[in-house]
């Protein structure tokens, strides 16, 4: 499926979400009682081993909720994930940590204030039940070297270090019981612009050196394009386009997304996704427009995007769920 | 792939918490005053044995109401002098040290241990748990201390086993509330997150993340409880139904001297200062620890 999978798993894939939704129970107001709001809507999507998947959308869209998920953190309300063909709610908590580990957007807060870096990196090891402590000091030590930061800094605590170094730091654990996946969800956006590259060209070494597997959550396209191999599209909880990066990039075939590449060519790229042209505001997901539920802000919208939603359908240029398209190619 | 290690040599400048601590404690008026006199308290609770110049139960009727050595008619035979039965007042009052820390640490670990339980509970499971903890706290908060702590002892009589229990069960309610809040605060960070994503025990997530961030305010709600307990035993042994005597309670020497306060005044006015030294100082101590160790005082 994807040109750029690095190894071949007999058509496996590392990581695929077959029709996983997540709802969650809000109360909409004093005396209105509980509402249901599905975060994420329906999302099916295979990720090789080796892929690096940018997932955009705006704020709001579900991705931190489709990589909780994903993380085992929450339960999926319906579908499921699967692990090489295995299915997550089957395994046991410890393993789905071993394979899959998540690396945070804030690195102030993604490292507990009181206890040292060498045992922030180490608890893991502790967790799963390493017990030799020389093989764990040198697992640490060996691991800040892989990241790029001194061995000495084992002793320090976080509030000495500068948000690289913790973000640094933060890889390091996640890749200490050397994961098969890392899902970041926006890993550079809390980073001043000169540490983002950094961080990302690190994450890239990495990707190389331990065979990972990404899903990279971000609000910056830039970044998206530079280090993502395939690129998915959310709005609203749904995915709508899912495509090669260079294919996107060059092409977007969703509405939403050809709106979204637009707003990185306004004068001001570095505000990204929130300065999107698209006339009307993110609807309250809590009550959905029906049908396709990108249509009131959709320039091309039909009567029928109103009534009926879109299935995302997969052809030579990826997937797409859109009626335009559809219809362009007479299905 | 460099690191970006430009802004100087961070152990370089470093000095270990503890001593940063310590250094700013020493920097801190009310905190050294306070522990300064609390060290003595503590002290003369701890050696009592050996710093009392009597038996603090020994009664000498031919000997009673000795006013004190500053008193025209008092000796240095009983310093303070000597209350309504004779006992020497200067022993008493080193020996209710130890009655009022036992009957403030006491109450104080009790109440922390239930408190704490509740409120991590309340702030890292929220929902459903947190409305029924929520509501048993207000239902706490609704009940007045002082009575039932009188209601209980007069029904299952007084001791000071008992007096410590019934304090330690009414006074946690402040701790809950704390805890829940921090719990919270604490929660929202994504350390708890990779914790949970580690595969980590909740025995694990609460012992390692969040009690040692907890610590900070546990020890200056801790503070605040035990000065809570100690004047809550001295008004209930006042009112008769706290430490039974002849136990050398402050509170009840208060009580006891109640009776001569024309014409004796210092038998309250003796214990009734070290209470208030007692109190002032834990109280000290415990803002002093607050803001040694507050965020806000973190580089
Ligand atoms: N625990 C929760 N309880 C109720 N609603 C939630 C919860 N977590 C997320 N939501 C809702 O689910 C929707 C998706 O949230 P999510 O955090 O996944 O968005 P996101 O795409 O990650 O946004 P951002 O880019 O701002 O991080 C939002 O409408 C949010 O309000
Ligand atoms: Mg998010």
């Amino acid at each position: 499926m994807s040109a750029s999978a690095l190894s071949d798993t007999g058509g496996i894939p590392a990581l695929e979400l077959r029709r996983v939704t997540r709802d969650f129970h809000v109360s909409a107001g004093l005396f209105a009682g509980k509402r249901r709001l599905r975060a994420v809507n329906d999302v099916s999507l295979s990720i090789e081993t080796g892929e690096v998947v940018g997932l955009v959308g705006e704020s709001g869209c579900g991705k931190s909720t489709l990589s909780k998920v994903l993380l085992g953190l929450l339960p999926a309300s319906a579908g499921e994930v699967l692990f090489h063909g295995e299915q997550m709610s089957h395994q046991k908590r410890r393993a789905v940590a071993k394979r899959i580990q998540p690396i945070f957007q804030d690195p102030y807060s993604s490292l507990n204030p009181r206890r040292s870096i060498g045992s922030i990196i180490a608890q893991p090891l502790h967790v799963h039940g390493f017990g030799n402590r020389t093989e764990i000091r040198r697992r640490v030590s060996d691991m800040l070297d892989v990241v790029g930061l001194p061995s000495r800094l084992a002793q320090a605590s976080p509030a000495q270090l500068s948000g690289g170094q913790r973000q640094r730091v933060a890889i390091a654990r996640a890749l200490i019981l050397r994961p098969e996946i890392l899902i970041c969800d926006e890993p550079t956006s809390a980073l001043d612009v000169s540490v983002q590259s950094q961080i990302l060209n690190l994450l890239l070494d990495l990707r190389r050196e331990f065979q990972l597997t990404y899903l990279f959550i971000s609000h910056n396209l830039a970044v998206v394009e530079h280090i993502a191999t395939r690129v998915a599209v959310m709005y609203l909880g749904r995915l709508v386009e899912v495509a090669e990066t260079r294919a996107f990039f060059q092409a977007p075939r969703h509405p939403y997304s050809q709106a979204l590449l637009d707003s990185i060519i306004t004068p001001n790229p570095a505000e990204g996704i929130p300065t999107v042209h698209l006339g009307g505001s993110f609807p309250n997901p809590i009550d959905p427009p029906s049908g396709c539920a990108f249509h009131p802000r959709c320039p091309h919208a039909m009567p029928r995007c109103a009534t009926d939603a879109p299935r995302l359908l997969t052809d030579e240029a990826g997937e797409i769920a859109c009626h335009l398209t559809n219809m362009q190619q007479g299905a | 792939m460099a690191a970006e290690t430009g802004s100087g040599d961070p152990l370089a400048r470093e000095l270990s918490r503890g001593r940063v601590l310590w250094l700013r404690g020493l920097g801190h008026q009310g905190f050294l005053m306070g522990a300064v006199v609390l060290g003595v308290i503590v002290m003369m609770a701890v050696f009592a044995p050996l710093l009392a110049p009597m038996d603090p139960f020994e009664q000498n009727l031919s000997a009673r109401l000795i006013p004190p050595v500053w008193d025209d008619r008092g000796s240095w035979a009983h310093p303070l002098g000597t209350d309504h039965l004779g006992r020497d007042y200067l022993s008493r009052l080193i020996y209710g040290a130890q009655i009022s820390l036992l009957i403030g640490i006491g109450a104080a670990f009790i109440s922390g241990i239930i408190g704490t339980l509740m409120g991590v509970a309340a702030g890292y499971f929220g929902g459903r748990v947190d409305m029924v903890i929520s509501f048993i706290i207000t239902a706490r908060l609704a009940t007045p201390v002082i009575l039932v702590a009188l209601a209980i002892v007069a029904m299952i009589g007084a001791s000071l086993e008992i007096v410590i229990a019934v304090l330690g069960l009414l006074l946690w309610d402040r701790y809950a509330l704390v805890m829940r809040a921090t719990t919270q605060q604490i929660c929202a960070n994504d350390y708890i997150t990779a914790a949970k994503a580690q595969g980590c025990s909740l025995a694990r997530i609460v012992v390692s993340e969040i009690l040692p961030n907890l610590a900070n305010n546990l020890i200056v709600v801790a503070t605040l409880e035990v000065a809570n307990a100690i004047i809550l035993e001295a008004a209930l042994s006042f009112l008769g139904l706290g430490v039974p005597p002849p136990l050398p309670s402050w509170g009840l020497m208060v009580s006891e001297g109640k009776s001569y306060i024309l014409f004796d005044p210092w038998l309250i006015t003796i214990p009734g200062v070290m209470l208030f030294l007692l109190v002032l100082a834990i109280n000290l101590v415990g803002d002093g620890i607050r803001d040694v160790t507050s965020p806000e005082g973190r580089n």
